[in-house]
């Protein structure tokens, strides 16, 4: 396969802010002071790095099967991501983990 | 009918995941997928009324682009909070209530929220209430507007 090089500089773009996204995830998870808190950055920013980075493969494979196995791996990060995410936080409700308020320390 | 179309998206599924077209593949496909939506058939498509599911599927896929601007909107949101030197967050805990009442509509909702800018569903319950933390007062005023909501309801349609 030969790639233009407009195909190659896209691909690069997307990876680069994929692997951003997942970076200030990261960040956030220690940053954050609450175990609620840290559920943001852990359940949104980590599924746009994900989806980010496989978009950029898909684009850099072209129209092949594997793209097509792609696009099925986003669609069910997209659909498993924020439900593993509500569990978690349904679960750490039920055992009573109270949210933080602005103004405590940090846990 | 639900048993038809189960299989039929199962075999579509097989056929993509393995890409094989030689004939003992394709009959290990169908064999596989007759036996799976034999014992399954109910899950895919739990309404007795499949045109409704399928309507409804379509009417996801409208309202797809709108929740891919949300989720780009979220992220941007969430960069300025993680990366803002004095961290500018007010968690707080919000309730909602709805009147979706299917279980499509209420798994949607759910988790569209914790996709959408500053807000993580905690308690999605079978009345349609919900439990929401909010990572501050900003973004959650956008879901006590209901602008998603009415979204969703839209989605889940009037038939039951």
């Amino acid at each position: 396969m030969d790639h233009s090089s407009i195909a190659i500089i896209i691909v690069g773009i997307l990876l680069f802010l994929g692997c951003f996204l997942i970076f200030v995830a990261s960040v956030g998870i220690v940053r954050f002071p609450d175990f609620y808190s840290r559920l943001h950055p852990a359940g949104k920013t980590d599924s746009m790095g994900q989806a980010m980075i496989l978009v950029s493969l898909m684009i850099y494979e072209g129209f092949t099967l594997a793209t097509i196995k792609l696009i099925i791996i986003v669609l069910f990060i997209f659909i498993v991501n924020p439900t593993a995410t509500h569990a978690l936080a349904n679960a750490a409700h039920a055992g009573g983990v109270v949210p933080w308020r602005k103004g405590e320390k940090k846990r | 009918m639900s048993f038809i179309l189960t299989s039929i998206v199962m075999f579509v599924f097989w056929m993509l995941i393995s890409g094989e077209t030689g004939v003992i593949f394709i009959i290990s496909a169908i064999v596989a997928s007759l036996f799976v939506s034999f014992i399954s058939h109910d899950l895919l498509f739990p309404n007795k009324n499949t045109t409704l599911s399928l309507k409804r599927l379509l009417r996801l896929l409208k309202y797809s682009p709108w929740l891919v601007w949300q989720i780009v909107l979220a992220n941007l949101d969430l960069i300025y909070r993680t990366l803002h030197p004095s961290l500018p967050i007010e968690p707080h805990m919000i309730e909602i209530e709805t009147d979706l009442k299917s279980d499509t509509g209420i798994t949607i909702l759910a988790n569209s929220i914790t996709l959408t800018p500053g807000t993580v569903t905690v308690q999605a319950r079978k009345d349609g209430s919900f439990l929401v933390h909010a990572i501050a007062h900003g973004p959650a005023n956008g879901l006590l507007k209901g602008t998603m909501q009415a979204k969703i309801k839209a989605i889940e349609g009037d038939e039951a």
